[in-house]
Protein backbone atom coordinates (compact mmCIF):
# COMPACT_ATOMS: atom_id res chain seq x y z
CA UNK A 1 0.00 0.00 0.00
CA UNK A 2 1.38 3.70 -0.98
CA UNK A 3 1.75 5.68 2.36
CA UNK A 4 -0.84 8.51 2.64
CA UNK A 5 0.82 11.69 2.01
CA UNK A 6 -2.09 14.05 1.63
CA UNK A 7 -0.18 17.11 0.75
CA UNK A 8 2.04 15.22 -1.56
CA UNK A 9 -0.85 13.72 -3.18
CA UNK A 10 -2.88 16.99 -3.45
CA UNK A 11 -0.43 18.10 -5.91
CA UNK A 12 -0.78 16.94 -9.49
CA UNK A 13 2.51 15.03 -10.18
CA UNK A 14 5.91 16.60 -11.59
CA UNK A 15 6.87 15.66 -14.92
CA UNK A 16 10.10 14.77 -13.63
CA UNK A 17 8.67 11.70 -11.85
CA UNK A 18 6.50 10.44 -15.02
CA UNK A 19 10.02 10.71 -16.62
CA UNK A 20 12.07 8.81 -13.62
CA UNK A 21 9.25 6.18 -14.55
CA UNK A 22 10.65 5.84 -17.80
CA UNK A 23 13.93 4.09 -16.13
CA UNK A 24 16.22 6.28 -17.91
CA UNK A 25 19.28 5.21 -16.91
CA UNK A 26 18.51 1.71 -18.37
CA UNK A 27 17.30 3.44 -21.48
CA UNK A 28 20.56 4.60 -22.35
CA UNK A 29 21.75 1.45 -22.73
CA UNK A 30 18.50 0.36 -24.83
CA UNK A 31 19.32 3.12 -26.80
CA UNK A 32 22.61 2.35 -27.67
CA UNK A 33 22.25 -0.91 -28.66
CA UNK A 34 19.52 -0.48 -30.64
CA UNK A 35 21.35 2.31 -32.33
CA UNK A 36 24.07 -0.08 -32.27
CA UNK A 37 21.97 -3.20 -34.31
CA UNK A 38 20.91 -0.55 -36.64
CA UNK A 39 24.24 0.88 -38.07
CA UNK A 40 25.59 -2.89 -37.99
CA UNK A 41 22.54 -3.99 -40.75
CA UNK A 42 23.26 -4.68 -43.79
CA UNK A 43 21.17 -1.74 -45.58
CA UNK A 44 19.90 1.81 -45.08
CA UNK A 45 17.16 3.68 -43.50
CA UNK A 46 16.09 7.15 -44.00
CA UNK A 47 17.92 9.07 -40.96
CA UNK A 48 14.08 10.57 -39.96
CA UNK A 49 12.73 7.00 -39.97
CA UNK A 50 15.89 5.60 -38.36
CA UNK A 51 15.50 8.43 -35.47
CA UNK A 52 11.81 7.35 -35.58
CA UNK A 53 12.80 3.59 -34.86
CA UNK A 54 15.02 4.06 -32.36
CA UNK A 55 12.93 6.62 -30.36
CA UNK A 56 9.72 4.23 -30.58
CA UNK A 57 12.44 1.17 -29.18
CA UNK A 58 13.28 3.62 -26.48
CA UNK A 59 9.71 4.61 -25.56
CA UNK A 60 8.58 1.43 -25.94
CA UNK A 61 11.08 -0.10 -22.81
CA UNK A 62 10.29 3.19 -21.28
CA UNK A 63 6.16 2.38 -20.74
CA UNK A 64 7.86 -1.23 -20.28
CA UNK A 65 9.58 0.52 -17.38
CA UNK A 66 6.52 1.99 -16.07
CA UNK A 67 4.35 -0.78 -16.27
CA UNK A 68 6.61 -2.79 -14.22
CA UNK A 69 6.70 0.14 -11.36
CA UNK A 70 3.09 0.14 -11.26
CA UNK A 71 3.19 -3.46 -10.70
CA UNK A 72 5.71 -3.44 -7.89
CA UNK A 73 5.30 -0.52 -6.38
CA UNK A 74 5.05 -2.52 -2.88
CA UNK A 75 8.17 -4.56 -3.79
CA UNK A 76 10.21 -0.93 -4.44
CA UNK A 77 8.67 0.29 -1.21
CA UNK A 78 10.77 -2.36 1.07
CA UNK A 79 13.76 -2.16 -1.09
CA UNK A 80 16.59 0.53 -0.10
CA UNK A 81 17.53 1.06 -4.17
CA UNK A 82 14.46 1.56 -4.99
CA UNK A 83 12.43 3.09 -2.68
CA UNK A 84 12.84 6.88 -3.35
CA UNK A 85 11.13 5.79 -7.00
CA UNK A 86 7.99 8.23 -7.66
CA UNK A 87 5.41 5.37 -6.53
CA UNK A 88 7.15 4.39 -3.36
CA UNK A 89 7.64 8.00 -2.49
CA UNK A 90 3.77 8.71 -2.48
CA UNK A 91 4.79 11.64 -5.68
CA UNK A 92 2.18 9.77 -8.10
CA UNK A 93 -1.19 7.80 -7.85
CA UNK A 94 -0.37 4.03 -8.78
CA UNK A 95 -2.97 4.59 -11.70
CA UNK A 96 -1.21 7.51 -12.96
CA UNK A 97 1.55 5.28 -13.71
CA UNK A 98 -0.11 2.44 -14.92
CA UNK A 99 -2.06 4.67 -17.94
CA UNK A 100 1.11 6.24 -18.59
CA UNK A 101 2.52 2.80 -18.98
CA UNK A 102 -0.15 1.73 -21.54
CA UNK A 103 -0.04 4.70 -23.71
CA UNK A 104 3.63 4.75 -24.29
CA UNK A 105 3.70 1.16 -24.97
CA UNK A 106 0.78 1.94 -27.00
CA UNK A 107 1.87 5.19 -29.10
CA UNK A 108 5.49 3.31 -29.33
CA UNK A 109 4.15 0.36 -31.10
CA UNK A 110 1.77 1.96 -33.33
CA UNK A 111 4.26 4.87 -34.81
CA UNK A 112 6.78 1.68 -35.29
CA UNK A 113 3.73 -0.04 -37.40
CA UNK A 114 3.14 3.22 -39.44
CA UNK A 115 6.71 4.02 -39.73
CA UNK A 116 8.87 1.27 -40.32
CA UNK A 117 6.69 -1.88 -40.67
CA UNK A 118 4.39 -3.91 -38.73
CA UNK A 119 6.98 -6.92 -38.29
CA UNK A 120 8.98 -4.93 -36.32
CA UNK A 121 6.33 -3.28 -34.43
CA UNK A 122 4.92 -6.55 -33.43
CA UNK A 123 8.55 -7.14 -32.22
CA UNK A 124 8.95 -4.42 -30.45
CA UNK A 125 4.76 -5.23 -28.67
CA UNK A 126 5.98 -8.64 -27.44
CA UNK A 127 9.47 -7.15 -26.07
CA UNK A 128 7.18 -4.59 -23.67
CA UNK A 129 5.14 -7.81 -23.08
CA UNK A 130 8.15 -9.99 -22.37
CA UNK A 131 9.33 -6.90 -19.64
CA UNK A 132 6.04 -5.90 -18.22
CA UNK A 133 4.36 -9.07 -17.51
CA UNK A 134 6.37 -12.49 -18.66
CA UNK A 135 9.38 -11.32 -16.48
CA UNK A 136 7.88 -8.75 -13.91
CA UNK A 137 4.41 -10.17 -13.14
CA UNK A 138 4.82 -14.07 -13.88
CA UNK A 139 8.67 -14.84 -13.61
CA UNK A 140 10.22 -12.34 -11.12
CA UNK A 141 8.36 -13.61 -8.09
CA UNK A 142 8.54 -17.37 -9.30
CA UNK A 143 11.77 -18.03 -9.89
CA UNK A 144 15.15 -17.19 -8.81
CA UNK A 145 16.03 -18.47 -12.76
CA UNK A 146 13.73 -14.82 -12.85
CA UNK A 147 16.77 -13.05 -14.42
CA UNK A 148 17.77 -15.74 -16.85
CA UNK A 149 14.60 -15.65 -18.76
CA UNK A 150 13.76 -11.64 -18.31
CA UNK A 151 17.39 -11.56 -19.60
CA UNK A 152 15.66 -11.86 -22.88
CA UNK A 153 13.82 -8.26 -22.29
CA UNK A 154 17.26 -6.10 -22.78
CA UNK A 155 18.23 -8.41 -25.37
CA UNK A 156 15.39 -6.77 -27.39
CA UNK A 157 16.41 -3.61 -28.60
CA UNK A 158 19.63 -4.38 -31.63
CA UNK A 159 17.40 -6.99 -32.97
CA UNK A 160 14.70 -4.39 -33.30
CA UNK A 161 17.25 -2.10 -34.40
CA UNK A 162 18.42 -4.60 -37.09
CA UNK A 163 14.95 -5.68 -38.23
CA UNK A 164 13.89 -2.12 -38.78
CA UNK A 165 16.57 -1.27 -41.20
CA UNK A 166 16.45 -5.25 -43.30
CA UNK A 167 12.56 -5.91 -42.93
CA UNK A 168 13.83 -9.47 -41.65
CA UNK A 169 14.97 -12.01 -39.03
CA UNK A 170 18.71 -13.71 -39.82
CA UNK A 171 21.03 -15.22 -37.75
CA UNK A 172 22.99 -11.98 -37.24
CA UNK A 173 19.89 -10.12 -34.98
CA UNK A 174 19.26 -13.52 -33.28
CA UNK A 175 22.95 -13.80 -32.38
CA UNK A 176 22.80 -10.42 -30.92
CA UNK A 177 20.29 -10.99 -28.78
CA UNK A 178 21.63 -14.08 -27.65
CA UNK A 179 24.74 -12.23 -26.94
CA UNK A 180 22.58 -9.72 -24.15
CA UNK A 181 20.85 -12.45 -22.90
CA UNK A 182 23.97 -14.68 -22.40
CA UNK A 183 25.43 -11.11 -20.47
CA UNK A 184 22.31 -10.39 -18.67
CA UNK A 185 22.66 -13.14 -15.69
CA UNK A 186 26.53 -12.66 -14.47
CA UNK A 187 25.92 -9.10 -14.88
CA UNK A 188 22.71 -8.71 -12.72
CA UNK A 189 23.48 -11.59 -10.44
CA UNK A 190 27.27 -9.79 -9.74
CA UNK A 191 24.71 -6.72 -8.46
CA UNK A 192 22.26 -9.22 -6.38
CA UNK A 193 25.90 -10.82 -4.85
CA UNK A 194 26.28 -7.14 -3.03
CA UNK A 195 22.77 -6.05 -2.37
CA UNK A 196 20.95 -9.81 -1.77
CA UNK A 197 19.80 -8.46 1.82
CA UNK A 198 17.59 -5.94 -0.04
CA UNK A 199 16.31 -8.67 -2.10
CA UNK A 200 15.14 -11.33 0.79
CA UNK A 201 13.70 -8.56 2.49
CA UNK A 202 11.12 -8.06 -0.53
CA UNK A 203 10.60 -11.66 -0.96
CA UNK A 204 12.07 -11.71 -4.32
CA UNK A 205 13.37 -14.96 -5.65
CA UNK A 206 16.68 -13.59 -6.32
CA UNK A 207 19.18 -16.54 -6.91
CA UNK A 208 21.99 -15.43 -3.94
CA UNK A 209 18.74 -15.81 -1.75
CA UNK A 210 17.02 -18.76 -3.51
CA UNK A 211 20.72 -21.27 -4.34
CA UNK A 212 23.05 -19.34 -2.38
CA UNK A 213 26.21 -17.69 -3.01
CA UNK A 214 28.12 -20.63 -3.80
CA UNK A 215 25.68 -21.51 -7.05
CA UNK A 216 25.66 -18.26 -7.72
CA UNK A 217 28.98 -17.76 -8.03
CA UNK A 218 29.34 -20.93 -10.14
CA UNK A 219 26.63 -20.27 -12.54
CA UNK A 220 28.08 -16.36 -12.93
CA UNK A 221 31.15 -18.67 -13.86
CA UNK A 222 29.95 -20.62 -16.39
CA UNK A 223 27.47 -17.55 -18.47
CA UNK A 224 30.75 -15.84 -18.51
CA UNK A 225 32.28 -19.11 -20.16
CA UNK A 226 29.34 -19.23 -22.45
CA UNK A 227 29.55 -15.66 -23.59
CA UNK A 228 33.33 -16.10 -24.61
CA UNK A 229 32.47 -18.04 -27.69
CA UNK A 230 29.18 -16.49 -28.29
CA UNK A 231 30.40 -13.57 -28.55
CA UNK A 232 32.90 -14.27 -31.25
CA UNK A 233 30.17 -16.06 -33.19
CA UNK A 234 29.05 -13.29 -35.21
CA UNK A 235 32.93 -13.44 -36.24
CA UNK A 236 32.59 -16.90 -37.03
CA UNK A 237 29.96 -17.28 -39.01
CA UNK A 238 31.14 -14.25 -41.33
CA UNK A 239 28.92 -11.17 -40.23
CA UNK A 240 31.40 -9.49 -38.97
CA UNK A 241 35.20 -8.97 -39.27
CA UNK A 242 38.12 -9.60 -37.77
CA UNK A 243 38.40 -6.32 -35.85
CA UNK A 244 35.24 -7.45 -34.09
CA UNK A 245 36.08 -11.03 -33.63
CA UNK A 246 39.55 -9.76 -31.97
CA UNK A 247 37.89 -7.13 -30.02
CA UNK A 248 35.14 -9.71 -28.45
CA UNK A 249 37.78 -12.42 -27.47
CA UNK A 250 39.76 -9.74 -25.74
CA UNK A 251 36.51 -8.12 -23.74
CA UNK A 252 35.17 -11.45 -23.58
CA UNK A 253 38.45 -12.82 -21.93
CA UNK A 254 38.34 -9.93 -19.46
CA UNK A 255 34.93 -10.62 -18.45
CA UNK A 256 36.05 -14.47 -17.82
CA UNK A 257 39.09 -13.53 -16.05
CA UNK A 258 36.86 -11.10 -13.40
CA UNK A 259 34.05 -13.90 -13.38
CA UNK A 260 36.40 -16.52 -12.51
CA UNK A 261 37.68 -14.08 -9.37
CA UNK A 262 33.84 -13.91 -8.42
CA UNK A 263 32.95 -17.41 -8.94
CA UNK A 264 36.05 -19.35 -6.95
CA UNK A 265 35.90 -17.19 -3.76
CA UNK A 266 33.68 -16.99 -0.84
CA UNK A 267 32.49 -13.64 0.83
CA UNK A 268 33.27 -13.15 4.54
CA UNK A 269 31.38 -11.25 6.77
CA UNK A 270 31.86 -7.17 6.54
CA UNK A 271 33.42 -8.31 3.28
CA UNK A 272 34.00 -5.32 0.75
CA UNK A 273 32.64 -7.44 -2.55
CA UNK A 274 34.60 -5.49 -4.58
CA UNK A 275 35.15 -8.41 -6.81
CA UNK A 276 31.52 -8.55 -7.36
CA UNK A 277 31.00 -4.53 -7.75
CA UNK A 278 33.95 -4.44 -10.39
CA UNK A 279 32.70 -7.30 -12.44
CA UNK A 280 29.13 -5.57 -12.33
CA UNK A 281 31.09 -2.13 -13.59
CA UNK A 282 33.05 -4.12 -16.24
CA UNK A 283 29.71 -5.77 -16.97
CA UNK A 284 28.15 -2.10 -18.25
CA UNK A 285 31.71 -0.86 -20.36
CA UNK A 286 31.57 -4.88 -21.90
CA UNK A 287 28.64 -4.49 -23.29
CA UNK A 288 29.24 -0.93 -24.85
CA UNK A 289 32.61 -1.44 -26.05
CA UNK A 290 31.37 -4.91 -27.56
CA UNK A 291 28.66 -3.19 -29.22
CA UNK A 292 30.29 0.01 -30.12
CA UNK A 293 32.93 -2.42 -32.01
CA UNK A 294 30.18 -4.07 -33.95
CA UNK A 295 29.73 -0.91 -35.69
CA UNK A 296 33.53 0.04 -36.14
CA UNK A 297 34.01 -3.36 -37.77
CA UNK A 298 30.84 -2.47 -40.38
CA UNK A 299 32.50 0.99 -40.97
CA UNK A 300 35.81 -0.55 -41.25
CA UNK A 301 34.52 -3.03 -43.79
CA UNK A 302 32.02 -0.43 -45.84
CA UNK A 303 35.25 1.55 -46.55
CA UNK A 304 37.90 -1.08 -47.25
CA UNK A 305 39.72 -0.96 -44.04
CA UNK A 306 39.37 -4.78 -43.70
CA UNK A 307 38.65 -7.63 -45.99
CA UNK B 1 -6.37 1.39 -1.62
CA UNK B 2 -4.50 4.61 -1.18
CA UNK B 3 -6.35 6.51 1.74
CA UNK B 4 -8.40 9.71 1.06
CA UNK B 5 -6.64 12.74 1.69
CA UNK B 6 -8.12 14.94 4.29
CA UNK B 7 -9.21 18.24 2.10
CA UNK B 8 -8.28 22.04 3.35
CA UNK B 9 -7.57 25.15 1.81
CA UNK B 10 -4.04 25.63 0.20
CA UNK B 11 -1.93 28.00 1.94
CA UNK B 12 -1.18 30.97 -0.72
CA UNK B 13 2.56 29.40 -1.21
CA UNK B 14 0.94 26.10 -1.72
CA UNK B 15 -1.32 27.73 -4.43
CA UNK B 16 1.48 29.21 -6.02
CA UNK B 17 3.82 25.82 -6.51
CA UNK B 18 0.52 24.00 -7.48
CA UNK B 19 -0.12 26.73 -10.37
CA UNK B 20 3.67 26.18 -11.17
CA UNK B 21 3.50 22.90 -11.39
CA UNK B 22 0.60 22.56 -13.36
CA UNK B 23 2.41 25.29 -16.05
CA UNK B 24 5.44 23.08 -16.28
CA UNK B 25 3.40 19.98 -17.08
CA UNK B 26 1.20 21.73 -19.99
CA UNK B 27 4.65 23.47 -21.23
CA UNK B 28 6.29 19.70 -21.71
CA UNK B 29 2.65 17.83 -22.81
CA UNK B 30 2.96 21.17 -25.38
CA UNK B 31 6.22 20.51 -26.33
CA UNK B 32 5.51 16.89 -26.88
CA UNK B 33 2.45 17.09 -28.73
CA UNK B 34 4.42 19.68 -31.22
CA UNK B 35 7.27 16.95 -31.71
CA UNK B 36 4.80 14.56 -32.66
CA UNK B 37 3.17 16.68 -35.01
CA UNK B 38 6.29 17.58 -36.27
CA UNK B 39 7.47 14.02 -36.47
CA UNK B 40 4.62 12.54 -37.83
CA UNK B 41 5.07 15.57 -40.61
CA UNK B 42 8.39 13.90 -41.73
CA UNK B 43 7.19 10.43 -41.30
CA UNK B 44 5.07 11.49 -44.07
CA UNK B 45 7.01 13.11 -46.30
CA UNK B 46 9.65 10.38 -46.40
CA UNK B 47 6.85 7.85 -46.89
CA UNK B 48 5.40 9.84 -49.45
CA UNK B 49 8.52 10.44 -51.72
CA UNK B 50 9.86 6.45 -50.80
CA UNK B 51 7.25 5.21 -52.59
CA UNK B 52 7.04 8.25 -55.09
CA UNK B 53 10.55 6.94 -55.74
CA UNK B 54 9.43 3.25 -55.90
CA UNK B 55 7.24 3.73 -58.64
CA UNK B 56 9.34 5.88 -61.01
Amino acid sequence: MIPAQPQALLMPTDWRDFFALTKPGVMRLVIFTALCGMLAAPGTLHPVLAFTAILCIAVGAGGAAALNQWWEADIDAVMKRTSRRPLPGGRMQRESARDFGFALSGISVMTMGLAIGWLTAGILAFSIFYYAWIYTVWLKPRTPQNIVIGGGAGAFPPLIGWIAVTGHITLMPVLLFLIIFMWTPPHFWALALFVQTDYSKAGIPMMPVVAGEKSTRWQILAYAGVLLPLSMTPWFIGGTGRIYGLAAFLLSSVFLWLSIRVGLRASAPGDGMKPEKRLFAYSIFYLFILFAMLVVDRFATIYGWQA
Amino acid sequence: MNEIPTLRTLTPAESEQLRARQRNRNRVLGVLLLSLAVLFFAISIVKISEMARFHS
